[in-house]
């Protein structure tokens, strides 16, 4: 590749980009440390290590995970269904897709809350079988599956349509049962993207306030979310401690983005 | 430096329209979710009566949010004229951090700064089925009872420090009579209005301690004849206050249009449109005109009972406070 691309050469564009990554993203962010920093290392341990806030990332951890993990499988099953069929309203369901980017996180909070508490439509038919959804543990992974649904599917559309049909029919003419074909020859090549999805998911995930204040119940110990400690610590004009604990979000979401992004090099050099 | 002196030019020419005598006077008052209508209707008045005393045309905008998301957002910087919100801490919040305003603001005002006031209620459902009639049945085991969480919504410590004065005045152990109280209260939403829409919306909970104004509103508009008002035999006074904020006033030159629009609230006219929107008016006459959208009892003040708001958001509403050990194990 000539290091003088289409938009006016390496040092230019490099230089714009560093420029606007500093005023948009690192300035900010590091305003966030500075404000941590003011504090003693005692009070930010204290801090960051309270009882009550380890349940939080433990509370916001895990329903992360678990709906960045239930939106790989969806996700993938929507982005295969959107790029190998075509069918009647297609284009409808394509573009239906993007909709929780579109939509204001509170109502999807309210509205998914209003469908799944004992009194909605969803919720009274699970409650007949003693689930419960609303202001538990399930009803965040279900905000956050709803959030962060169209990243998977949007990260590995892509890919999948790249994918040529060829090496299905290769894969099938030399003896591979559709099983293996998926695993053995789709799968790993389109892990790339189903980890950037699952990243992008789950690093949304960990900052999501809106949606989920409405359904989790806000429960001490027990469904309080760490953006939600946040917030109470501003409520006391507390801005130190308030940075304290988005740093920790901060640091535990760039780990995990950065690691499967070593994943992901690492998978692309197996290829 | 080429670069720079165009930009000062553009920059000058843009602020030269801002340095000529205006007549169009535009304030601010930055205020908390549920005066939306209280000020339409009260700014409408104010312009009215500037533009007849003065000839000055004034607009006046609003902002709603959270109290204490507003408190911050004027710290933070929005050039707010006035502030209006839910409670004194807030306030005292813009001399804490950043020197906004004076630290005797409160005296500024006539009444503790607060034009008007409210109290908190309970609001059950149609025939009021678990029999509840004040504060000692809201720790029986079995009812359920909505509120928002204290560490986020304004209206949430008001109901707090309502249920602990209840307890001081029968001599029970306060303390113990919340952890009892918070053990019923099945979800903590973050602000007033998401505590009404679980209740009234949800279907969750026997009773919703609520602002007087909300319990109206629920009441009269969102499902008629499904809820009652029940009246505790002791509530608490909520004093809403107002201030100029001098850092936004001396830079602007708005202080005396500011100053004219709070006293304005003070005023027979300002009076009737604040109790016309289910806040109770200091003015009697305002009081009894509307008298039928207020409930009769004892109400206390946190001056009396808690030592001012300073004292109790730091005993009972900050980390490690009170409302913290109800959960603490």
């Amino acid at each position: 590749m000539s290091r003088n691309g289409v938009i006016g050469g390496f040092g230019l564009s490099m230089g714009y980009t560093l420029l606007y990554l500093s005023l948009i993203v690192i300035i900010p962010l590091s305003t966030i440390l500075l404000s941590a920093m003011s504090m003693s290392w005692s009070d930010f341990i204290a801090t960051v290590l309270d009882k009550r806030a380890l349940l939080s990332y433990k509370v916001t951890l895990l329903a992360s995970l678990a709906a960045a993990a239930v939106n790989l499988f969806i996700g993938f099953l929507t982005a295969w269904v959107l790029t190998r069929y075509d069918f009647y309203g297609k284009s409808i369901i394509n573009a239906a897709v993007d909709l929780p980017f579109a939509l204001p996180t509170a109502v999807a909070g309210i509205t998914l809350t209003a469908l799944y508490a004992e009194n909605g439509w969803v919720g009274s038919i699970l409650a007949k079988y003693g689930i419960k959804v609303v202001f538990t543990q399930t009803g965040i992974t279900l905000a956050l599956i709803f959030i962060t649904f169209p990243f998977v599917v949007r990260a590995v559309q892509p890919a999948l349509e790249e994918l040529e049909a060829e090496l299905e029919e290769a894969a099938e003419s030399l003896g591979a049962s559709k099983f293996q074909t998926l695993t053995k020859v789709i799968l790993p090549l389109i892990s790339p993207s189903l980890i950037t999805g699952f990243a992008l998911a789950f690093a949304r995930g960990l900052g999501e306030y809106g949606s989920v204040i409405f359904i989790s119940g806000n429960m001490p110990f027990k469904t309080e979310i760490t953006p939600l400690l946040i917030i109470t610590k501003l409520e006391q004009f507390n801005y130190a401690a308030a940075n304290a604990l988005a740093l920790v979000t901060l640091l535990t979401a760039f780990a995990v983005l950065f690691l499967l992004g070593m994943l992901k090099k690492y998978i692309r050099r197996e290829l | 430096m080429k670069l720079l002196k165009s930009f000062l030019v553009a920059a000058m020419l843009f602020a030269l329209p801002m340095t000529l005598p205006a007549k169009e006077i535009t304030l601010l008052n930055v205020s908390y979710d549920p005066t939306r209508e209280l000020y339409e209707e009260f700014n409408a008045a104010f312009a009215k009566y500037w533009k007849a005393k003065t000839g000055d045309d004034v607009t006046i905008k609003q902002s709603h949010g959270g109290s204490g998301k507003q408190a911050r957002a004027v710290i933070d910087g929005l050039e707010a004229d006035v502030v209006t919100l839910a409670l004194a801490y807030d306030i005292d919040a813009l001399h804490d951090n950043g020197n906004l305003i004076p630290i005797d603001w409160q005296k500024r005002f006539k009444s503790n700064s607060s034009p008007y006031t409210s109290t908190i209620v309970f609001l059950v459902r149609k025939g009021n089925p678990k029999n509840i009639k004040d504060w000692n049945d809201l720790v029986k085991p079995g009812v359920s009872v909505i509120t928002p969480n204290p560490k986020t919504s304004g209206g949430a410590r008001w109901n707090y420090l309502a249920a602990w004065a209840y307890a001081l005045e029968h001599k029970q152990n306060p303390q113990e009579f919340v952890k009892a109280l918070f053990k019923n209260v099945p979800v903590l939403d973050s602000g007033a209005r998401g505590s009404t829409t679980t209740f009234v919306e949800r279907g969750i909970g026997d009773v919703l301690l609520s602002w007087e104004n909300e319990a109206f509103l629920a009441v009269n508009r969102l499902g008629k004849g499904e809820f009652e008002i029940v009246v505790p035999s002791l509530s608490i006074l909520a004093e809403p206050p107002v201030t100029v904020v001098d850092r936004t006033v001396d830079k602007k030159g708005t202080r005396a249009v500011a100053t004219a629009y709070l006293n304005y609230l003070y005023t027979p006219d300002g009076q009737r449109i604040a109790a016309k929107n289910y806040y109770r008016p200091r003015d009697k006459k305002a009081f009894d005109a509307y008298g039928k959208f207020f409930v009769k009892t004892k109400l206390i003040t946190v001056d009396k009972v808690f030592g001012g708001w300073r004292k109790a958001q730091k005993t009972h509403f900050d980390d490690g406070g009170t409302f913290d050990k109800i959960y603490g194990k």
